[in-house]
C-alpha cells in the first residue's frame, strides 16, 4: 500500500510536470486556431526551436540558464513573426487542405535545417548546479528540475490567464475569437492583433521547448514525433480557450505517465483511444463551443 | 489532359491520352529491366494515392489517417503469408481489401459525423491507434523489426513472384489498371457528380435531400478497401511488412505525393508519386537532409503559388499555348 501511495504521488509529479510542458506548447496553437481557425501542423517547429536555442547557447556559449530561457522565448517568437507575414498571412483565406499542406512542408524543411546545422543526435540539457538534484517537499524528494518546470510554468499559466482575461489586448483577442467580423467592424486591427497573438503563442511553444528539453527530447524529429500529442491537447480541450487546453494537456501528461509507469505494453494506444473517444462524445472538444 | 472534374456534363469517353501511363509502364518494363522492382512501387503508390484522390480531390475529406487502411491492409497480407500459411496471392488481395475496407466502413461511420479539426484530428488519431497496434503487438506483427518471410506462391498457380520483379511489376499494372477503370467509372458516374456537389457546399446538397453521411461513408469504404489492396501489393512484392506503412509520416508522404501531381484529377495521382518516388531514389540516398529540404520547399512553394499541382502547371501551359495558336 505504501508502494503503491509512493508511485501514485511520484505519478501524479511527474504527469504534472508533462502536462504543465505540454500546456505551455500547446495553449498557442489553440489561441491561434480558434483566432484564424489556421490549422497549424507545424507548432511544434517552434517549440523545437526553443529546445535547439536553449541547449545551444547554454552549450555553446555558456549563457546563464535563465537568460537562455528568455532568448529562446524572445527568439522564437520574433522569428515567427517573419514565418507569419511571409507565408502564414497568405494562407488565411485558403482552404484547409493548403494549410495543412503548407504546415506540413514547414515541418519537412524545419526537421531538414535542424539536421544540417545540429545533427541526428539528441541535444543534451547543461542545467545549472541549483535546478539539479532533490528537492524536499512534505517529507520526500522530488527532482528540483521537475518542481521548477511545475512553478515556473504555473506562474506563466497565471500571467497568460491574468493577460487574456484582465488586459485591454486580451478583451480583443476574446472579441476577435467570438466573432471576427464584429471584431473587425469596431476596429479592432485583427490583422495587427493576429501577427501579436501569434508572436506570442510561438513564444511560449519556443519557451515551452526550451523549458521540457529535458522531458521531450530535443532532436530533429521533434516536430514530427510530437505533433500528435500537441493537436491532442487542443482538440480535447477545444479551440480558442485558456482553460480547456489546460485541463487537456494536464490529462494527458498525467494519463500518458501513468500508463507509461503501470502500462507500458500499450503504450501510447490508450491515449489515442481515449482521444477518439472525447471527440466522438464532444466534436469540438472538453471545453470548446459546440457546433461552432 | 484537362481536370477530371466528373459530374453530370463530362463527356465520360476514353480519350487516347487517358492510356499514356499504362503504355509509357509497358515501355518501361521492356525498356528498363533493371528499374523494375522501382517501378512496382510508383505503380502501387499511384493506386494508394488514387484511393486517397477519390475522398480528398472527389468527396474533399482531408485526412493525414490513410496509411491506417494501406497498413492494414499489408499487415494482413503479410500475416496470412508469414504466419497463417495462406500464401495464394489473390485470396491475400481480397482479405486485404476486405481488412482496408471494414476498417474503413467501421471508422468511417464514426469519424464522418465530424468535420474539420475534429476529423483531421480523429483520422490521426486511427492510423496512430494502427501503429502502436502493429508496434505493440510483436508475436502477430514482429513489431519494430517488421515482418519478414512473407511467403507469396505463383499467382494462379502459374506466374511465380521471380527475381527480377517482372511478374510484380505486371501483377501491379493489372491491379492499377482494374482499379483505374473502376474509379474512373465512379468519377463520372452520378455518384461521382454528388461528391462533387458533397466538396463543393455540403450544406446544399443537405438542402436537396442527398444522403450526405451515408455518401461520405461509401465512398471512404471504397477508397479504404482500394488502400487495402494497395497495402497487399506492397507486402507481396517486397515479402516483408515494416511499421513504417502505418502512421502520420507515412499518411502525411501519401498526401504530398497527390498535392505534388494535383489534387482532384484523376491523373495527378499517377503524376505525383512517380515523380515523387524517382526523385527519391536519386536523391534521397546521396543528400537525406536536402532531399527533405526539398519535398518541404517544393510543397510550400506547390501550395503558395501552383495550387494544381504538376497537372496544374501542364493545363495552365497547354491553355496558354492554345490561346496563342
Amino acid at each position: 500500500m505504501e508502494g503503491f501511495l509512493s508511485s501514485l504521488v511520484s505519478v501524479a509529479f511527474h504527469g504534472t510536470a508533462f502536462g504543465m510542458i505540454l500546456y505551455v506548447i500547446s495553449v498557442g496553437l489553440s489561441v491561434t486556431m480558434g483566432l484564424m481557425g489556421f490549422a497549424n501542423l507545424a507548432h511544434g517547429v517552434f517549440a523545437m526551436a526553443g529546445g535547439y536555442v536553449l541547449t545551444s547557447m547554454i552549450s555553446r556559449y555558456g549563457v546563464p540558464f535563465p537568460l537562455a530561457l528568455a532568448i529562446a522565448f524572445a527568439t522564437v517568437g520574433a522569428g515567427s513573426v517573419v514565418l507569419e507575414r511571409l507565408l502564414y498571412s497568405r494562407l488565411y483565406t485558403a482552404g484547409d487542405l493548403e494549410q495543412v499542406m503548407f504546415t506540413i512542408g514547414l515541418i519537412f524543411v524545419a526537421v531538414a535545417v535542424a539536421r544540417m546545422i545540429f545533427g541526428t543526435l539528441q541535444q543534451p540539457v547543461l542545467l545549472p548546479a541549483y535546478l539539479t538534484g532533490q528537492f524536499p517537499l512534505l517529507g520526500r524528494d522530488f527532482p528540483t528540475y521537475r518542481v521548477f518546470i511545475i512553478a515556473f510554468s504555473a506562474v506563466m499559466v497565471g500571467i497568460l490567464w491574468f493577460g487574456v482575461e484582465r488586459t485591454r489586448w486580451g478583451a480583443m483577442v476574446r472579441a476577435a475569437v467570438d466573432n471576427r467580423g464584429m471584431a473587425q467592424s469596431i476596429g479592432i486591427d485583427t490583422r495587427r492583433l493576429f501577427t501579436l497573438t501569434f508572436a506570442l503563442g510561438s513564444g511560449l511553444a519556443g519557451l515551452g521547448g526550451a523549458l521540457g528539453a529535458e522531458i521531450i527530447a530535443i532532436q530533429p524529429t521533434y516536430p514530427f514525433e510530437n505533433l500528435v500529442y500537441f493537436l491532442i491537447v487542443v482538440a480535447v480541450g477545444g479551440l480558442g480557450t485558456l482553460r480547456g487546453p489546460f485541463v487537456a494537456a494536464l490529462l494527458i501528461g498525467i494519463a500518458d505517465t501513468a500508463i507509461k509507469y503501470w502500462y507500458p505494453q500499450y503504450g501510447a494506444f490508450l491515449i489515442y483511444v481515449a482521444t477518439i473517444a472525447v471527440l466522438l462524445w464532444r466534436p469540438a472538444g472538453l471545453f470548446g463551443r459546440q457546433h461552432a | 489532359m484537362s481536370a477530371h472534374a466528373g459530374g453530370y456534363g463530362a463527356v465520360p469517353r476514353i480519350r487516347w491520352i487517358e492510356g499514356l501511363p499504362f503504355v509509357l509502364a509497358l515501355a518501361a518494363f521492356f525498356l528498363l529491366p533493371e528499374y523494375l522492382s522501382l517501378g512496382a512501387r510508383i505503380l502501387i503508390y499511384i493506386l494508394y494515392a488514387l484511393s486517397l484522390d477519390l475522398i480528398l480531390g472527389y468527396a474533399g475529406i482531408i485526412t493525414l489517417g490513410h496509411s491506417a487502411y494501406f497498413g492494414a491492409g499489408a499487415y494482413v497480407a503479410g500475416i496470412l503469408g508469414a504466419r497463417l500459411g495462406v500464401t495464394d496471392p489473390l485470396v491475400q488481395l481480397v482479405a486485404a481489401a476486405a481488412a482496408g475496407g471494414l476498417l474503413g466502413i467501421a471508422t468511417g461511420a464514426i469519424i464522418l459525423r465530424t468535420r474539420a479539426l475534429t476529423l483531421l484530428m480523429l483520422t490521426l488519431a486511427i492510423t496512430s491507434v494502427c501503429l502502436e497496434i502493429a508496434n505493440k503487438a510483436t508475436p502477430i506483427t514482429g513489431g519494430a523489426d517488421g515482418l519478414s518471410g512473407v511467403v507469396v506462391a505463383p499467382i494462379l498457380g502459374l506466374f511465380r513472384f521471380d527475381l527480377f520483379g517482372k511478374t510484380a511489376f505486371l501483377y501491379c499494372l493489372v491491379a492499377l489498371l482494374l482499379a483505374w477503370w473502376g474509379a474512373r467509372r465512379l468519377i463520372y458516374s452520378p455518384f461521382g457528380a454528388s461528391l462533387a456537389g458533397l466538396r463543393e457546399n455540403a450544406a446544399r446538397m443537405h438542402a436537396i435531400g442527398a444522403p450526405v453521411y451515408w455518401r461520405l461513408v461509401l465512398v471512404y469504404t471504397i477508397s479504404t478497401t482500394l488502400a487495402g489492396v494497395a497495402g497487399a501489393l506492397i507486402t507481396q512484392t517486397n515479402q516483408f511488412v515494416g511499421l513504417n506503412v502505418l502512421g502520420f509520416e507515412a499518411g502525411g508522404e501519401l498526401l504530398v505525393m497527390l498535392v505534388l501531381g494535383g489534387v482532384g484529377r484523376l491523373y495527378g495521382a499517377f503524376v505525383g508519386p512517380l515523380v515523387y518516388l524517382v526523385a527519391q531514389d536519386f536523391l534521397a540516398k546521396q543528400f537525406p537532409e536536402y532531399w527533405y529540404l526539398g519535398i518541404g520547399a517544393m510543397l510550400i512553394v506547390v501550395v503558395m503559388f501552383a495550387r494544381g499541382g504538376i497537372l496544374g502547371i501542364v493545363d495552365a501551359v497547354v491553355r496558354r499555348l492554345r490561346r496563342r495558336a
